[in-house]
């Protein structure tokens, strides 16, 4: 049967597509590709190369499904797959691009920029071509320098402009005396040599322009500055000019042999070395360990708390004759319909230790109030209270559904073999729900995994953990530790490690995704369906 | 009665009058319900409390967390004309910025998913499978260092059509499309499964073509499972505040979300009347939708489940 419908419905497809919608195809898909030339050689000179790629792959993708009639299934779902490839699929490999790379704080340049920035550090070389210099300055403390070379020819310095000729009459320079230096410069007023070697700001002035500073040396000199490093594109290594220490590239780093580093640093692929960092790293180890074990807890603990509190309330209310059924429902269903993030601050008001509502009543009834936002423990029950209050509405509505499905000659089968109600619920109701709701309970627990929003918003992963080397809190899970690590700074942002943890994470809670399919047989059912 | 089949009440074997008097089919219903209408109660005012309080908050004229009485004396809506009048925080704009948003990118995104899910349901194809697991698969990766790839990309794409780049809107409605082939296809491609192909194949009798079925046939069909799915999508990009927050710079630009997550940084507890007044005006569009249809949803989210 399904194959005679399999090749049918490919008769038809064919058929299907009649004269004008092949030409209403063409010119649209004409109209396409005239946008996506524009759009990749716009791309082009603004040097985004990565949009290049992506458009170029999109445009032959489209190209192909909507010209070759053996791809015409695929033409329903082209626009959606473009913004999948764009938005998912391109950020999900940029992150695992990244988990093999330094990239972070003091990482995030390419090679060459980073050379090209650590070549533009210049040094005051000791020796080498020199001035005789005599300085002038401005009421308003602004300098310039007079500058004789080794052959006596005098030049004009001020900071930030290039280097002019001194000649008497131009640019204000007044008479030369025997010694080719002018007396007065208009605005200006010299130091005589006592007053300039005593002078604070001036050895600290850069003359001339970028490039070809001209700095004082000493009383008697000033110099032109050098580049620090020399690079040595051949063995890749930068030479220090002043000490004659050679830097070589490790792991992102340029790095002398006694261990001295270069800043900035640049992008690297660092292989492994952010996964062996997460497994074995004794400095990142405490406060992993806690974060791993809580984040199981919390999801599984979520995962619990919001399906048995609305199982319970399905199994009251599952009774047509209920009174006030549709407004008891109504009622609890609230919680469900306000975003998260307004409950999750309004609760975060209401746990505040000090002015709360919670707390105040507490105090007030068995005067005790709970350190919510203080104490790990706490705050732990906190965050899976608000959780319970944020998921049970929707259990709630999903349990009732599907115990509407259960068939109720079950029960009546049941109570003739005498069991008890108790018996019922263990060995008919439950076991029977889980046959509908377990994929919804794994899907729960995965979303719960990396609920950053709840840990964030709630209290931002606090309180902090002491002592840990980077920045962690006692309700950190994961996913919210890879934002400290990512975003948060304090510490240095450190992308790379951030991205492997995320890569960890995925393949966690992908593994339970898959698994659940396997034992639920969900794939089956995708490929019998129908 | 079908309450016997969940009868949550435990049995107890006593002799004597009360004996009689539990046993009597009526008398244990009466209690049972009396019992539960208590339980309810308080299922109420767990559920409710919060909501009432940040009311109370809100038309407390005393402003702070300190301040604040579940029955607030001297009234007043002083709150949110302070909210509505402020020149730092541009409330309405921000609820006009979300309701936008959420509104557009509801109506494309439905679009993406029910083309898709058509032909998931209808066509049998090479890579089907494997195209609908990587779909699934791809919703578990924890996309929060994926927003430093979408950040940039978008700074690229506004270099080139500024419309779309950072701090727009259209920029933000763009990334939110990334999700429409997710696990939304699978309820609706589940839904359209629903619908018996013997409807398609006659109309293909009749000389239909493919696009003929879907508008005119199928789409009608399938207005429920719209709503639903239209629904979640619209509270889903509503309540974002991550993607905005990272995407929108400029406060004339920010979602109300962003506003009020921005709002509550720095003194919180002295804003907090402040905040509950818009925070309560933010929840009422979907409170106001979801109670309204929650019938709807409450069958289309069943449907999804039991059919697993």
């Amino acid at each position: 049967m399904g194959v005679v419908q399999l090749r049918g419905n490919e008769k038809q497809t064919k058929s299907s597509s009649s004269a004008s919608s092949l030409i209403l195809r063409i010119v649209l898909l004409a109209v396409f590709d005239v946008f996506a030339v524009w759009f990749i050689m716009r791309a082009f000179t603004n040097e985004a190369f990565l949009l290049v790629f992506f458009m170029g792959v999109i445009a032959l993708l489209f190209n192909v499904v909507f010209l070759r009639e053996s791809f015409y299934p695929v033409r329903w779902m082209s626009v959606g797959y473009m913004f999948m490839i764009l938005f998912v699929i391109y950020p999900i490999l940029f992150t695992i691009f990244i988990a093999f790379t330094n990239f972070g704080d003091g990482h995030l340049l390419t090679q060459d920029q980073a050379i090209t920035q650590l070549q533009k550090e210049l040094y005051l070389p000791e020796e080498g071509e020199a001035f005789g210099w005599t300085a002038f300055r401005t009421e308003g403390g602004d300098y310039a320098l007079w500058l004789i070379d080794a052959n006596g020819d005098p030049f004009l310095a001020k900071p930030g402009e290039p280097l002019v000729p001194g000649v008497a009459g131009e640019n204000g320079v007044g008479e030369l005396d025997s010694n080719n230096i002018p007396d007065s410069i208009d605005g200006y007023s010299k130091l005589n040599t006592l007053l300039a070697a005593s002078d604070e700001n001036l050895p600290n002035i850069l003359f001339g322009e970028e490039g070809a500073t001209i700095q004082v040396r000493s009383p008697s000199e000033a110099a032109q500055l050098k580049p620090l490093y020399a690079y040595d594109a051949e063995s890749d290594t930068l030479t220090d000019q002043e000490t004659g220490r050679v830097f070589t590239a490790v792991q992102g780093t340029y790095t002398s042999i006694d261990g001295q580093e270069l800043i900035p640093g640049f992008r690297a692929n660092v292989g492994f070395e952010n996964f062996t960092r997460f497994f074995t790293s004794s400095s990142l180890r405490g406060p992993l360990v806690r974060i791993i074990i809580w984040n199981f807890a919390f999801a599984t603990l979520s995962v619990l708390t919001t399906f048995a509190m609305g199982l319970v309330v399905a199994l009251i209310y599952n009774d047509p004759d209920f009174p006030f059924k549709k407004l008891i429902r109504t009622l609890l269903l609230i919680p469900y319909t306000i975003p998260p993030l307004i409950t999750i601050i309004i609760w975060r008001g209401m746990m505040n230790p000090e002015l709360g509502v919670i707390n105040n009543f507490l105090q007030a009834a068995i005067g005790f109030s709970p350190p919510w936002l203080n104490d790990a423990g706490w705050a732990r029950l906190a965050i899976l209270i608000v959780n319970l209050w944020l998921g049970y509405p929707y259990f709630m509505l999903i349990t009732s559904g599907a115990l509407q499905s259960i068939p109720k000659d079950i029960y009546s089968a049941a109570e003739v073999d005498g069991a008890s109600a108790w018996q019922q619920f263990w060995k008919i109701t439950l076991p029977l729900l889980l046959v509908s709701v377990g994929p919804l309970l794994v899907a729960s627990f995965t979303f719960n995994f990396n609920n950053f929003g709840l840990i964030f918003l709630f209290i931002a992963g606090g309180p902090p953990i002491a002592g840990a080397s980077t920045r962690a809190g006692h309700t950190d899970i994961l996913i919210s530790y890879v934002y400290n690590l990512a975003f948060a700074g304090g510490r240095g942002a450190d992308y790379g490690l951030a991205s492997a943890i995320t890569i960890v994470i995925f393949i966690i809670v992908g593994t339970i995704t898959l698994f659940q399919f396997r034992y639920t047989q969900m794939w089956e059912e995708v490929g019998e369906n129908v | 009665m079908s309450s016997s089949a969940i009868d949550t009440t435990p049995q107890k074997q006593d002799g004597g009058f009360f004996d009689k008097l539990r046993n009597s089919k009526s008398f244990r219903y009466r209690v049972s319900v009396g019992i539960r209408l208590i339980i309810a109660l308080f299922l109420i005012f767990f559920s409710v409390f919060p909501v009432i309080w940040v009311f109370s908050a809100s038309i407390n004229p005393i402003a702070t967390l300190a301040g604040q009485t579940l029955i607030p004396e001297n009234a007043s809506f002083a709150n949110y004309t302070e909210l509505f009048s402020s020149e730092v925080f541009p409330y309405w704009r921000w609820f006009w910025n979300s309701i936008k948003i959420a509104s557009i990118s509801t109506v494309l995104s439905l679009s993406i998913t029910t083309l898709a899910a058509y032909a998931f349901s209808r066509f049998r194809f090479q890579g089907r499978t494997n195209m609908l697991k990587v779909i699934l698969l791809i919703q578990v990766f924890p996309g929060l260092l994926a927003i430093v790839a979408v950040f940039l990309m978008i700074s690229d794409l506004g270099d080139i059509i500024p419309f779309f780049g950072l701090d727009t809107h259209a920029g933000l409605i763009l990334v939110y499309m990334g999700g429409a082939m997710g696990i939304n296809i699978w309820l609706m491609k589940g839904f359209f499964d629903t619908i018996p192909r013997a409807i398609d194949e006659s109309a293909m009798v009749d000389g239909a073509s493919h696009w003929q079925i879907f508008t005119r046939l199928l789409l009608p069909l399938m207005r429920p499972i719209l709503i639903v799915i239209g629904i979640l999508s619209f509270i889903g990009t509503y309540g974002d505040f991550i993607l905005a927050r990272v995407l929108l710079k400029s406060t004339e630009q920010y979602t109300l979300m962003v506003g009020l997550q921005i709002f509550t940084a720095g003194q919180f507890a002295q804003k907090w009347g402040q905040f509950s007044a818009g925070a309560l005006i933010g929840a009422l569009p979907i409170m106001i939708i979801y109670l309204s249809l929650q019938d709807y949803i409450v069958g289309g989210l069943t449907t999804g489940a039991v059919k697993g």
